[in-house]
């Protein structure tokens, strides 16, 4: 009933503007059409000039409204994303000029050169050094955003340092898994065929030893601050892709085609919280790579946390391996904490297929 | 009546009256059937093109609509949406999947259907050979099977929605391996093969359109009628159907490899795949190739997009500033500029998929040298404006609407071409809003100025003229509302193509701006309908026109009869002497093409 009301109100709404419109056809043929033409002239001149200054009038108060909102007032939470913060603010400055500076003329001239009975056009068809000037102006200030924005990205997306953090990413439809190398530093050979419920992330325990003491976590990612971070990224069904938007990195996971990235987180999650007045802030990591229906819901978390809180997390995990090989278990027991420890996260085998 | 039957240059006959006006319903050749229905004339086709575009624009508009009530009011049900969509919308609230397949038929449909088939179809058909002073395309036969063709991808492409898995559901990029695998979405089952076969008979239609148009330009131009004395209209469809032409046919390959892959077990785009538990056998394809395919249609595909708007905005612009367009040959080269251009950028799009950094860097360079023909454009434009003597038509205000939303949309391009900065940007909402406003609404307001400023030519008959105000000034006020804040949504980190926000903490703030969003498309929406039915009312109902050239222009198409039959001029084809711009010269209003030079004319 409701959606049939409304229904016929925009009908009638309709039906409304329709005969205005067909009314305001039939006074101006019997005005004189001239002056009708006339009149709409200076009515129209007048909206476009309301609109320039109404329109700039809100693009302030927009940004009065959400500025706040996005990510720029608590700044980059990673070191290398303050060189994206800045490229934003170089760009900004420059579009920014040059967007007043037409907008108000295309308005404004619009306004002034009105159609009035005394005014001829001034033909004017070309002038070189007019248009020399504006090629080669645009060209400078180009030039700079292209040399300020190839330096860092150069700087972000070239090889991290010896010292970063290691973690493996792996995304799949529609949950983020993390592996971490062990104690030997080196994360163990995957083979895809290997796949199975038990081994969610086809590791070759088998053929590498170095797999026995990687570590694997799902959802969650630990990692301390300060320390620069290199990620290794997989997808194994589709292309996913790990947003960081509060570290200002993104990277896409490509099936068969690992990637990397690296940053060095400024704060831990505490802090943030701390920061921006939020005491639920999280670290998110969002999907940003349509993957399927529960895109919207791929969703993982990052704890930044001190070096001291990240070293005592990772002591607390249990290699994948022992889960995969229960034999290998040592069995020492009541020290470690079970809690946050590696449940083999079998998601690959039953999501997705309602 | 007479008939006489005239042998153009090129050997194919053609029918022309010799007598003005309502020759229509006498021609004797002529029956219901070649005449509205395989028809060859090139201003019926152009109809058709536009017609079925425009049914094409409202289905992808409600469709944005229908996903806009998710996204603002993500808590509430629609009952009668169940009523219209039945298990995709069960309980009132719209399936994630459907959700999905609403906005990647949205994206092909706009993209494709409305804006290259829609936009160039109409106007390259109907313009060229009325400003290049033809009787007809260069083949009429050709032009005839490229409307087919189209209406035969829309039909199967229209026949995906109804299918029980659903229409194509992995965004209108349809990236592998999602769009390869039926297990990992329900739209990349039968719905991804309606698609990708829908889309090879376009990529036809759209090749024998292009290859139609650009030898009409070639090869039929009138005595007299030089390229440099083109209108710039011409220039920009010559240049998108060079575009089409040489791009097209790469997403006809990638679109055919993705159906091998999809059917008959080929891995061009597949490797090392597990889904749903299940261990694919494929290896060694990679799923980027596909992207290098999509991309090198898929950026030229933008300017196929846009260059019709700016050809004839930059006309419209010109004939109601009552002045020359400011710097005719810069005009040009920036034209050519931005079309070789085009196909120099595609990797843009693809910044963050793990692509070479150095690769990356050109690709920076590049891109952002197409900023510096897109700003001549605009300060010529901003010229042709100065010191005129400006009569504001419904068309000339969509194109000084063009005109500010290119400038806006084209700024936010140097933040995202700039692949630094990208990495922040890449799909989220600043995406959204930096094309909608520039290939989006700036090329429908290139479209709604050709059709306010050409539609007197059509039908003989002129829009209504309030309507066409209103309609206007809805639709700019409403586009810069939707779009403007998304700039602010993406700066947030936003992600595109997400069903519901609330479960993320960083992203959830953004509720009321969503609802205000989804408030003001469907109050936009509803304006264009406002535009249909102006649009189909004055066909019949009209003001009808009474001098040729109302708009006192000075391009070929306004010498011909206010009704011109199939041949277009019912004698000979004017000859040209001079370009098509010559507003306010020697004290003169305006200067026909088809006027000789006179003998005490200034030279410039």
């Amino acid at each position: 009933m409701k959606e049939f009301l409304m229904i016929l109100i925009v009908v009638m709404f309709f039906v409304v503007i329709f005969q205005i419109a067909k009314a305001s056809e039939y006074v101006s043929v019997l005005k004189g059409e001239e002056k009708t033409r006339k009149q709409n002239n200076k009515i129209n001149a007048f909206l476009l000039m309301a609109f320039l200054v109404l329109g700039l009038a809100g693009a302030w108060w927009c940004n009065h409204l959400f500025y706040g909102k996005t990510l720029f007032p608590q700044g980059s939470a990673s070191v290398e994303g303050e060189k994206i913060d800045l490229m934003l603010w170089l760009t900004l400055g420059v579009t920014g000029l040059v967007f007043i500076i037409t907008q108000v003329l295309l308005f404004y001239f619009s306004y002034k050169y009105q159609e009035k009975d005394n005014r001829k056009a001034y033909y004017f068809p070309h002038n070189n050094k007019l248009e020399l000037i504006w090629t080669t102006v645009p060209a400078i200030f180009l030039t700079v955003l292209v040399v300020f924005g190839l330096k860092f990205w150069f700087k972000i997306t070239g090889d991290a340092p010896k010292d970063a953090v290691v973690v493996e990413v792996t995304g799949h439809q529609f949950a983020w898994e993390f592996r971490y190398p062990g104690k030997d530093g080196v994360l163990g050979r995957k083979n895809y065929k290997l796949t199975t419920g038990k081994n969610p992330l086809g590791v070759d325990f088998e053929g590498d030893k170095t797999s026995h003491d990687d570590i694997h976590v799902g959802a969650t990612m630990h990692i301390p601050v300060g320390r620069p971070v290199k990620l290794v990224i997989n997808a194994q069904d589709v292309i996913h892709d790990v947003g960081l938007s509060h570290f200002r990195m993104k990277m896409d996971a490509v099936p068969g085609i690992p990637t990397t990235m690296w940053f060095t987180p400024k704060y831990t999650t505490e802090q943030m919280k701390v920061k921006t007045g939020n005491p639920n802030f999280v670290y998110e990591i969002s999907c940003d790579q349509m993957c399927g229906k529960g895109h919207f819901s791929m969703r993982g978390v990052v704890v930044v946390e001190t070096e001291a809180e990240y070293k005592a997390w990772l002591a607390g995990q249990k290699p994948e391996y022992w889960s995969y090989n229960p034999a290998a278990e040592p069995k020492t027991p009541g020290t470690v904490d079970t809690a946050g420890a590696a449940k083999p996260v079998v998601a690959v085998a039953v999501k997705g297929n309602k | 009546m007479s008939s006489v039957e005239n042998l153009t240059g090129h050997g194919t006959a053609v029918h022309i009256d010799t007598e003005h006006g309502h020759h229509e319903e006498h021609h004797h050749h002529e029956t219901f059937i070649t005449k509205y229905v395989f028809s060859q004339d090139h201003k019926m086709i152009a109809k058709q093109f536009l017609i079925t575009g425009m049914i094409w624009a409202i289905i992808g508009g409600l469709f944005s609509v229908l996903f806009r009530l998710q996204l603002g009011y993500p808590e509430e049900t629609f009952p009668w949406l169940e009523d219209l969509l039945g298990h995709w919308a069960k309980g009132g609230k719209l399936d994630p999947e459907f959700y999905y397949a609403l906005v990647t038929m949205h994206g092909t449909i706009l993209v494709f259907f409305v804006l290259t088939a829609g936009l160039s179809g109409t106007f390259s058909n109907f313009l060229i050979p009325l400003q290049v002073g033809a009787r007809d395309m260069a083949s009429p036969f050709l032009n005839m099977l490229s409307y087919w063709f189209f209406f035969l991808s829309s039909v199967i492409m229209f026949s995906s929605l109804f299918v029980q898995t659903g229409p194509a559901s992995g965004g209108w990029t349809i990236y592998p391996p999602l769009s390869a695998i039926g297990e990992a979405s329900s739209g990349s089952k039968i719905g991804m093969d309606l698609w990708l076969v829908s889309m090879a008979m376009f990529i036809v239609s759209a090749l024998l359109g292009g290859l139609n148009y650009i030898s009409t330009i070639l090869n039929l131009r009138t005595k007299g009628m030089s390229m440099t004395r083109l209108p710039l209209t011409i220039w920009a469809f010559f240049f998108t159907a060079v575009l089409g032409v040489l791009s097209f046919p790469v997403l006809l390959s990638g679109a055919i490899l993705l159906l091998f892959d999809r059917n008959l077990g080929t891995s061009f785009y597949l490797s090392d795949l597990v889904v749903n538990g299940k261990i694919l056998p494929n290896e060694g394809g990679s799923a980027i190739l596909f992207q290098h395919l999509f991309w090198f249609l898929g950026h030229p595909e933008v300017y196929i997009i846009l260059l019709p708007a700016m050809g004839m905005s930059s006309e419209i612009l010109s004939t109601n500033s009552r002045k020359p367009i400011f710097g005719y040959m810069a005009m040009v080269a920036s034209l050519f500029a931005i079309a070789i251009l085009a196909f120099l950028v595609w990797a843009h799009h693809m910044f963050v998929t793990g692509l070479n950094p150095m690769l990356g860097g050109f690709f920076v360079l590049l891109t952002l040298l197409i900023a510096v023909p897109s700003a001549i454009k605009v300060f010529n434009w901003l010229t042709t404006l100065w010191r005129g003597n400006i009569r504001f038509t419904p068309a000339m205000l969509f194109a000084i609407g063009f005109v500010s939303l290119f400038i806006s949309g084209g700024l936010t391009g140097i933040f995202l071409g700039n692949s630094a900065l990208d990495i922040h940007l890449h799909d989220t909402y600043f995406v959204i809003a930096h094309f909608h406003i520039v290939m989006g609404v700036a090329s429908f307001f290139g479209m709604f100025a050709g059709v306010y400023h050409w539609y007197p030519k059509m039908y003989g008959r002129y829009l209504n003229n309030t309507l066409g105000y209103i309609h206007f000034w809805i639709t700019i006020i409403g586009a810069y509302l939707i779009f403007w804040p998304m700039h602010y949504e993406g700066l947030a980190g936003m992600p595109r193509r997400y069903y519901d926000f609330s479960s993320w903490e960083s992203f959830k703030m953004f509720g009321g701006l969503n609802q205000f969003i989804s408030f003001v498309s469907i109050i936009v929406f509803l304006a264009q309908l406002l535009f249909v039915f102006n649009f189909f009312h004055s066909i019949w109902k009209g003001r009808k026109v009474t001098s040729t050239n109302p708009w006192g222009s000075n391009t070929l198409e306004w010498t011909t009869p206010v009704n011109p039959g199939h041949g277009n001029w019912p004698g000979e084809i004017p000859e040209v002497h001079r370009g098509a711009y010559d507003y306010g010269k020697d004290g003169k209003e305006f200067i026909p093409q088809d006027v000789p030079v006179g003998a005490d004319e200034s030279h410039h």
